[in-house]
């Protein structure tokens, strides 16, 4: 039988692999961009499964516009990407510090 | 067999695919692998809901992300001159950092999520049969199309946001291509491009051909 | 018969249409187009009031009180503009009117050569108007009004030399030393508006009586009576307006400004509208004794130590200005023996005098070509005849001879002040008593240092002789006149616009009293309008010896004060005329007495050490503590400081590497996680 939790545990180990890869890529802004991905992945897993167990349709609807800005998102999110790298000719974030206080 | 085992074999292996593609989108040397992983991460996800019955997400899941989103990244990959290696230092340094965060995080959640309490709670029977629909896309659609008509209408405003903002950013004029502006062509005006200038009639001094030089 | 509306709006408001004109389109209409304007404006109030006085008096028409505007409404409280016009109005508005009049007409020659001329009538006619609005008034609030009017326009007129730092002092002063007055004044309407719930005079005095009884705690433990705090709370109003002990200080520094206004508003009008405001307020005023007393000794302590200031002072206006004072302190003993309208009277036959002593000394002044100081006069009787004649006529209203109109205002309060019970009346008795002979000492001082004895001037071009002595009021105007008692030309009479005024401020000066005494102090001439308690009625006493003008002066010649001013007449004489040379020696027989005079008691160094010192180093006490200290060090720079230094600090945090700040944000996460978990096995293990 498949229960809810094969579903959440699922979610959370997928959420946790994306924290370890945003910390060992650290400076690889696409697999930093990869990892958001990921960890949007796992919440929409978490949203399916409860939609699916407590018969909400909202839960899905919720997944479909996390979707929805995800791509947008990953479209700016590559669009200020190679914005950066024509300007700066890297993609390293070591090398961004403009921020400094 | 069991259909009901039969579930439990598909979602462990689909889940076991996915925690390894996972893991490999963080670890894979080459970007590119690395993208490849996740598409396969995604498609194993989608499975995944295919069994919670989800089709229309899952689909979704695969055409716009695997489809869409995916191949925009390998573009993005392979458009980059990238220094792989330069991308790289630090894994070896942090990786036990990383480690130790995700397996604190990990055990923290699966502690408040009650794993043990969770498995009692088995999946019901299919909503949308449920709710008197004939599948799950009528579904979400009758949700999506009538309770959730604003936001969804606004989510497609935030889509076409999102295309202008991406053109927006990446655009740039070459400036070394030749065009021609219709515009500044139509704007001209006829005093700007000829100067009339009005002078005295000057007769020279003395007469520049002398008069016996002539025939 | 009533009074037409039309009118007397018409009397309030040609002056201002006068002053208007002049003062916006002074430019344009020139400097005899504006004196044209506001004399016309003032003449046509002037002539409206004698009509206003004759329909009143002879006409028999009935007293006026409307409303003419609603202001503003809040609450219960209705603020309206009203004029109530009965005698003791009618009084005034003929009083101020006519000797306004003289005084823009006096104005012509006393300015010829001021640059401010057009600027100067604009500023009369203003002060005109205003004291109309004070005089008419049907409530307090336009009473104030009028009260803060005139106030604003002496502020501006004894600061008409603006370029001179003495006449901005003076009129600094004279402003200051108001806003205590006005303060009290304004506590005064709080409180008839508080217990009477109106401000309409009408209604208030009906309701008067209501305040019997009704008490005010105001220190703890003490219930002041309500009657009593209302009026010497008004009466503190009147102190700083007409000058009284110990708000009177800034009335002898006003004689910064030009001589016409210290005629017109420093000695004739507005100075006693304080005098006029109590009379007004005098169904308020007989119901506390009290405060009758404290009026009485106030105007009684006045009435005769200004005067002995005004023995020493060298200055002609100043000496008048002291006279000024003292005279004011005799009106307010009238006051505070509920003798009203014998205050009221002095106020008239005052406003004719002295109005008539300050343009004669306005015409020495021009004479001497604005030299002010008496002490290099002497002798300008043959120079100067009319002026001479006519200050004379002053002088001799102003020590009340009999059968001048002096006379029978002055003596009547002193022998009313005699009859008096009143608390403190005795002590106001020998004042005013006393003050008889003073003034008699200061008038015939003054008169016999102006007019006769040496020339101590010398007309000469440019040779001065040394007077090093000479180094108090030193006032100069701002004409060409460099040395004291050295003249460019001999003196020679003022022209006619001069002249003409003091004539006919000559004739109500010797006459006016001997044609009203009767209706007006005995006759209940006032009629409602003057309310006065029949125990407190010293007046009706009086009355009953009262066989007419004549045997009334005849009678004067028989008393003490009458004495007491030939005795002042002959000291004078002996000193001033015919041994000169013993005023100097007297002067240091007395030196501390003199001093004591010259200093005029302490008391400006008083409040100039108390207040207005005390004022500057407060400010800067609150300058270094709370405005460098709290303000600046604590709070602006003191926050800055912090902000910056939290920033300081703040700022290392941020790296700018974006690993950074997600290595953060995850561990904030997995504390919240923590905490939640932490918390949800606490519970369930309870």
């Amino acid at each position: 039988m498949i229960s809810l939790a094969h579903y959440i545990v699922l979610g959370a180990v997928l959420f946790c692999i994306a924290v370890a890869g945003l910390f060992i890529n650290r400076k690889n802004v696409i697999v930093l961009l990869m990892s958001i991905e990921l960890m949007l992945l796992a919440v929409n897993m978490n949203f399916v499964a409860f939609s699916r167990f407590l018969g909400d349709v909202s839960g899905q609807v919720f997944v479909f516009f996390i979707l929805t800005v995800a791509a947008a998102e990953a479209a700016i999110g590559l669009a200020i990407l190679v914005l950066l790298f024509r300007t700066r000719s890297t993609i390293n974030i070591a090398d961004i510090d403009s921020m400094k206080g | 067999m069991n259909p009901q085992l039969l579930q439990l074999i598909c979602f462990y292996a689909f889940g076991f695919v996915t925690v390894a593609a996972a893991l490999s989108v963080i670890t894979l040397k080459n970007t590119v692998h690395a993208v490849l992983a996740l598409v396969l991460t995604f498609f194993s996800a989608a499975c995944l809901w295919l069994l919670l019955e989800a089709e229309f997400l899952a689909l979704a899941l695969i055409v716009v992300y695997v489809g869409a989103v995916m191949v925009l990244f390998l573009f993005v990959v392979m458009m980059l001159d990238i220094d792989q290696e330069k991308m790289r230092e630090g894994f070896v340094k942090f990786l036990p950092v990383g480690l130790i965060v995700a397996v604190v995080m990990l055990v923290e959640m699966l502690g408040l999520i009650g794993v043990r309490a969770m498995h009692a709670q088995v999946m019901g029977a299919n909503p949308a049969i449920a709710a008197g629909m004939s599948n799950n896309i009528e579904w979400l659609g009758h949700a999506l199309y009538t309770k959730f008509l604003l936001p969804f209408e606004i989510a497609a405003l935030i889509l076409t946001v999102g295309i202008v903002a991406a053109v927006a950013l990446t655009l740039r004029e070459r400036a070394d291509a030749r065009h021609e502006s219709a515009s500044q062509q139509v704007k001209v005006n006829p005093r700007d491009r000829v100067r009339i200038v009005k002078m005295a009639a000057v007769r020279p001094d003395e007469p520049t051909v002398p008069q016996e030089s002539q025939p | 018969m009533g009074l037409s509306t039309s009118i007397l709006l018409t009397i309030a408001l040609a002056p201002l249409v006068g002053c208007v004109l002049a003062g916006f389109l002074g430019k344009f209409l020139g400097r005899a187009g504006s004196h044209t304007v506001t004399i016309l404006g003032v003449a046509v109030s002037c002539v409206l009031s004698f009509l206003v006085l004759y329909q009143l008096t002879m006409g028999g028409a009935v007293e006026y009180n409307q409303n003419i505007y609603t202001w503003f409404h809040i609450g219960h409280f209705n603020a309206s503009v009203g004029f109530m016009v009965d005698r003791l109005t009618a009084m005034m508005l003929v009083v101020v009117s006519f000797v306004s009049l003289l005084v823009h007409v006096y104005t012509i020659g006393y300015m010829r050569d001021d640059p401010g001329y057009t600027r100067f009538f604009s500023y009369i006619s203003l002060f005109t108007f205003s004291m109309f609005m004070l005089v008419m008034s049907n409530n307090f609030m336009q009473l104030f009004f009028g009260w803060e009017a005139v106030g604003l326009v002496s502020y501006l007129l004894i600061g008409f030399w603006y370029k001179r730092p003495t006449a901005i002092f003076a009129n600094l002063k004279a402003f200051l030393v108001n806003r205590v007055g006005d303060f009290g004044f304004l506590l005064g309407i709080a409180a008839v508006l508080y217990f009477l719930g109106t401000l309409d005079y009408a209604t208030a005095f009906g309701s008067a009586p209501s305040l019997i009884g009704k008490t005010l705690q105001i220190t703890a433990h003490t219930q002041w009576d309500a009657a009593t705090v209302i009026c010497i709370c008004l009466f503190i109003g009147a102190m700083g307006k007409s000058a009284q002990v110990p708000l009177h200080v800034w009335l002898p520094d006003s004689m910064e400004g030009p001589t016409p206004i210290s005629a017109l508003i420093h000695a004739a009008t507005m100075v006693t509208a304080g005098i006029f405001m109590v009379a007004r307020m005098s169904p308020l005023f007989e119901l506390s004794s009290t405060a009758l007393s404290f009026v009485l000794v106030i105007g009684a302590t006045t009435a005769l130590f200004t005067g002995l200031i005004g023995i020493v002072q060298n200055d002609i206006k100043r000496v008048i200005a002291y006279s000024t004072l003292s005279q004011l302190g005799y009106m307010t003993v009238a006051l505070g023996v509920s003798m009203y309208s014998g205050a009221v009277f002095h106020l008239m036959t005052h406003a004719f005098f002295k109005a008539l002593l300050f343009l004669g000394a306005g015409s020495v002044i021009i004479a001497m070509h604005h030299e002010q100081d008496m002490r290099y006069m002497g002798g300008l009787r043959k120079y100067m005849p009319i002026t001479w004649i006519t200050m004379w006529i002053g002088s001799l209203a102003l020590v009340a001879i009999p059968f001048t109109s002096g006379f029978y205002s002055k003596d009547a309060i002193i022998e009313a002040v005699g009859l008096s019970h009143r608390w403190g009346a005795h002590y106001a008795y020998f004042c005013v008593m006393a003050g008889a002979l003073v003034t008699g000492l200061y008038t015939f001082r003054q008169m016999y240092l102006t007019f006769h004895g040496k020339e101590r001037f010398t007309v000469v071009e440019h040779h001065g002789h040394g007077h090093d002595d000479h180094d108090d009021h030193d006032d100069h105007d701002d004409h060409g006149h460099h040395e004291p008692g050295v003249l460019a030309h001999a003196p020679k009479e003022s022209p006619w616009v001069v002249t003409l005024p003091l004539v006919l401020l000559a004739i109500p000066s010797l006459l006016v009293g001997f044609f009203t005494v009767r209706p007006v102090l005995f006759g209940n001439w006032f009629g409602s309008a003057i309310h006065v308690e029949e125990a407190n009625n010293v007046l009706a006493e009086l009355g009953q010896e009262f066989h007419g003008a004549a045997a009334m002066a005849m009678h004067g010649f028989t008393q003490l004060p009458f004495l007491l001013v030939v005795a002042a007449f002959v000291i004078c004489t002996y000193v001033y005329l015919f041994n000169p040379a013993l005023a100097g020696r007297i002067k240091s027989a007395l030196k501390p007495l003199w001093t004591v005079l010259d200093r005029k008691y302490w008391v400006d160094d008083v409040y100039f050490a108390l207040f207005a010192r005390g004022g500057v180093l407060l400010g800067r006490g609150f300058w270094k503590v709370g405005e460098r200290g709290v303000i600046d060090g604590a709070m602006v720079n003191g926050s800055v400081g912090v902000v910056h230094r939290i920033a300081a600090s703040m700022r290392r945090l941020q790296s700018g590497y974006l690993y950074h700040y997600a290595f953060a944000m995850i561990l904030g996460l997995i504390l919240l996680l923590g905490g939640y978990w932490f918390i949800g096995t606490g519970l369930a293990g309870q």
